[in-house]
């Protein structure tokens, strides 16, 4: 915020503000100053503004563009998927979890920084959340509903996802609730329902505000549809904090369990390489590392291009390269132990197995994890790095293609060396395994651009919240 | 909603008044505000505020929520149901059984008891807030004040209600005034906002309300209706796959057969079966009057028999072979008049049949007993026949078939 400005400077500037809304403004309004003439009107303009503009930049377009280019590439794979079977993907015995697994793996985890973000910082009190908690939450639904691709394609016949459900049938049939992967099904879309709540909550005050500024019928019927009549009192709002506080508190121990559950999968299995009982913690420091790095991916390029630099301010960038420091020292302390307790365990297979990730045919995609997710993201210990726009996105971009590499690593070469010579293979993908998994990202980008544009990308009732203004300083 | 341009004649009572309204422009005087109202005694009224005043619960005196104990009460119940279901499918209604593990097995069925526990938790505390706020409201009597529009920008407001017992025109503006707001303003009761949907609105749901009803009244009538065609299948599987089976035409070949008959003279290996004594029962022609060979005369094999008797000849001839099976008990029973008794086994001319003959009824049946060829093996049927001879030695046995160490006590 440029100018916070004296309390009493506040005067005048009566009209309502969706009048002064109403004036037809470009992108290129969004680089200047906000309109208001105190701190929480300048908030409210400068996160309302991008939704009221009634052209984005073109950049937005040729994002847009390209983002749709790849979500076709994914419609047209999936509709051979289902015509051809999954026999397109390059799956094939000993790998019969190849990318898709892999995929999964990497999209839950991403999602898992925005609830970091939106419930655990809210629980410790870390007040500079409220800059990127509402674009986070929005990356964890967009990046949960690519991770549900991959399941659902993988399952053979996606038609019926719904087997997994425990819906009465004429089989009279349930669902094994004792298999890991059922309890995946439960997880994974408890997860997603609990996090679309909590969005979804947390947008209704902001709703509110670009109903109450819409200049058009239309805008004002369809945001104030989706606001359910939210008038901001007092005693809603002490109903809502209560809510909003439950909520925080639900999704902390749910986030841990997610990942902790996608990581039963394989610590549940005897394969040599999954069965270690590291795998739950060390699945979750994992999440919230390539999450965050992915929050920030999305963030700097969205604070410059929607002018919310005052907002989303340098120093809150700092501190999610801090966390990346943290967990990425995490996620290399579990490779450690991992290679330890294949010594420690005296198992001829478990050694083999650590030794064949470093050195086998698969050595390739070890050192490529290594270097992104331990070594590059220690030069964040550098103030100059971590205050760096450019270091951030190259190092962030790395951390991402380390931890695709990380799950690729655990799935593909385990299975490609078990315990029989005669069941060794190695994993080669087709070009729909490209296709597939570069079209979820056109599902992602396609979804968050559209966020961008027709959300508030930032939760202006937390911000105005936490602003000192609201406590008379 | 409320701008809607139409003219006051269609506003036919006159208007009410809803309340008093002031504006402040900071969180602080709103606290300094509302602690005045509080003391003098209102209690139908509200603040309203962009997002939540911090210290305005205590100004205004709300007391606190009961959500957490609807939550915590949700919490329980989807906990308990999801062990509860989870106990009885996996024990009651399909028992299962993986690898000879007990079907009742706790710590495995706490992760899906902890996911549905949250979800319970989660879906109620959100539900409950909007219910216990009133949310959805269509549409409040403030919605027509464009000064109130900025509640949710950056402005601080004070409702009093007219219908608060202490409400006072004059007396409520005079404590509002006192409380330096930067506006104070008279709200009236909605009128003018249409208390009923718009037409087209109300059609549209009508028209999808009903389309929507189609695919569960045709799932309902394809439940309890008969039909001669074969079900409709969306999505075929592998239902039809490109291949000739056995019996099918095939344009291929010139006989139209797809199954393909073996070369003439082809034996497959192990089938040849030239020895007629074991598998025919013939010895030149005529029936054998001793075991083949290949039957070991043994105690082993008469158990074999034993085994193979009680499976497939006790059910009509009965375990001692007299006939009086349990399928014979039960047709007499039903009184069934067309019903042959099955044979005593014991009568004197089985005594005497060649062995050859007696494997040779087992195998192609006699009268109305089928053959058992295909469901007994040739050795078991062989031994099924030693048996035999053992049952029927049990009735009429000569003192001279018991060894010559044995007689002293039966005589």
């Amino acid at each position: 915020m440029a100018a916070v400005g004296d309390l009493k400077e506040w005067q005048g500037g009566d009209a309502p503000s969706h009048e002064r809304a109403a004036e037809p403004k470009d992108a290129r309004s969004w680089q200047t100053e906000p309109a208001g003439d105190n701190p929480f009107a300048q908030i409210t303009d400068v996160v309302v503004r991008i939704v009221e503009t009634p052209k984005p930049p073109r950049a937005w377009y040729i994002a847009l563009a390209i983002s749709l280019s790849w979500l076709s590439l994914f419609a047209m794979s999936v509709g051979l998927l289902v015509w051809n079977g999954i026999g397109i993907w390059g799956n094939m015995n000993p790998i019969g979890w190849a990318w898709d697994i892999v995929n999964f793996v990497f999209w839950v985890g991403i999602g898992h920084a925005g609830t970091l973000i939106s419930a655990i910082l809210f629980l410790l009190r870390q007040n500079w959340r409220t800059a990127i908690n509402r674009a986070a939450e929005a990356m964890t639904i967009f990046a949960v509903i690519c991770a549900l691709m991959f399941p659902a394609l993988h399952i053979g016949r996606p038609w019926l996802p719904y087997w997994m459900l425990p819906i009465p049938n004429q089989m009279d049939m349930w669902p094994q609730f004792r298999s890991p992967l059922d309890w995946d099904v439960f997880a994974v879309s408890t997860y997603f329902t609990v996090s679309l709540t909590f969005w979804f909550m947390g947008l209704i005050p902001d709703f509110a505000t670009i109903r109450d500024r819409a200049p058009t019928n239309t805008r004002r019927f369809v945001y104030g549809l989706l606001a359910m009549g939210w008038r901001g009192s007092s005693r809603q709002w002490h109903r809502y904090e209560r809510a909003y506080l439950i909520l925080a508190a639900l999704s902390t121990p749910l986030v841990l369990s997610v990942h902790s559950v996608v990581s039963f999968d394989f610590a549940t299995a005897q394969l040599p390489g999954w069965h270690a009982t590291i795998f739950p913690p060390y699945f979750v420091a994992g999440a919230i590392f390539s999450g965050f790095a992915m929050v920030a991916t999305l963030l700097i390029p969205a604070r410059e291009f929607f002018g919310l630099k005052s907002i989303i301010e340098l120093r809150h960038l700092e501190l999610m390269m801090k966390i990346i420091l943290a967990t990425g020292t995490m996620v290399g302390y579990a490779y450690a132990m991992e290679f330890f307790i294949a010594w420690y365990s005296a198992s001829p297979y478990e050694q083999f197995t650590f030794i064949n990730r470093a050195f086998g045919p698969y050595a390739w995609a070890y050192w490529a994890m290594v270097s992104c997710n331990v070594i590059f993201p220690q030069l964040f210990w550098f103030k100059k790095v971590r205050t760096n726009l450019g270091a951030m996105m190259v190092i962030c971009v790395l951390v991402n293609v380390g931890m695709w590499f990380e799950r690729f690593v655990i799935i593909a070469t385990s299975l490609a060396r078990d315990f029989l010579p005669g069941a060794w293979g190695y994993f080669v993908p087709t070009i729909f395994d490209f296709t597939t998994f570069l079209g979820t990202f056109g599902l992602f980008f396609t979804l968050f651009l559209l966020f961008c544009r027709y959300l508030p990308m930032v939760a202006t009732a937390e911000v105005k919240a936490i602003h000192p203004a609201a406590h008379g300083h | 909603m409320s701008d809607s341009g139409e003219t006051p004649a269609v506003v036919k009572e006159p208007e009410q008044v809803h309340g008093l309204l002031a504006e402040y422009t900071t969180p602080q005087e709103l606290i300094e505000a509302a602690r005045r109202v509080r003391d003098a005694g209102y209690s139908r009224w509200d603040t309203f505020s962009p997002f939540p005043v911090h210290g305005i619960d205590p100004a205004m005196g709300i007391r606190r929520t009961r959500l957490p104990w609807i939550v915590f009460c949700a919490g329980l119940t989807g906990g308990s149901l999801a062990l509860f279901f989870q106990w009885w499918t996996s024990t009651v209604d399909y028992p299962w059984i993986v690898s000879g593990k007990p079907f009742w097995s706790v710590p495995a069925n706490i992760p899906i008891t902890f996911e549905v526990t949250v979800l319970f938790s989660a879906l109620t505390c959100f539900f409950s807030m909007l219910l216990l706020n009133k949310l959805p409201l269509p549409s409040h009597p403030l919605d027509r004040h464009r000064r109130f529009a900025r509640s949710t920008d950056d402005r601080f407001f004070v409702l009093i209600q007219a219908s608060d017992p202490k409400f006072d025109r004059r007396e409520t503006a005079r404590l509002l005034d006192s409380t330096s707001p930067r506006h104070v303003e008279t709200v009236m009761e909605d009128n003018v906002t249409p208390a009923r949907m718009p037409r087209g609105i109300v059609f549209a749901l009508l028209i999808v309300g009903s389309a929507a009803t189609v695919p569960f009244a045709l799932a309902v009538l394809g439940r309890y209706s008969t039909s001669e065609q074969p079900r409709v299948h969306i999505v075929p599987d592998m239902d039809s796959q490109e291949k000739f089976k056995a019996q099918r035409k095939n344009p291929f070949f010139a006989d139209g057969r797809s199954m393909r008959a073996d070369v003439t003279g082809t034996v497959a290996h192990g089938e040849l079966r030239d020895d007629d004594h074991f598998y025919v029962g013939k010895v030149n022609g005529a029936f054998a009057k001793t075991f083949p060979e290949q039957v070991e005369i043994s105690l082993h094999t008469m158990e074999r028999g034993r085994e193979k008797f009680g499976i497939y000849c006790s059910p009509c001839h009965g375990a001692d072979g007299a006939g009086q099976g349990m399928v014979h008990q039960r047709a007499r029973a039903l009184l069934q008049g067309t019903w042959v008794p099955p044979t005593d086994l014991h009568q004197e001319n089985l005594l005497y049949k060649p062995v050859g003959e007696l494997f040779d009824n087992i195998s192609r049946g006699i009268r109305n007993m089928p053959p058992y060829a295909r469901q007994i093996d040739t050795a078991d049927r062989w031994a099924v026949v030693l048996y035999l001879r053992a049952l029927q030695r049990s009735r009429s046995a000569k003192l001279e078939d018991v060894p010559e160490s044995e007689r002293g006590g039966l005589k």
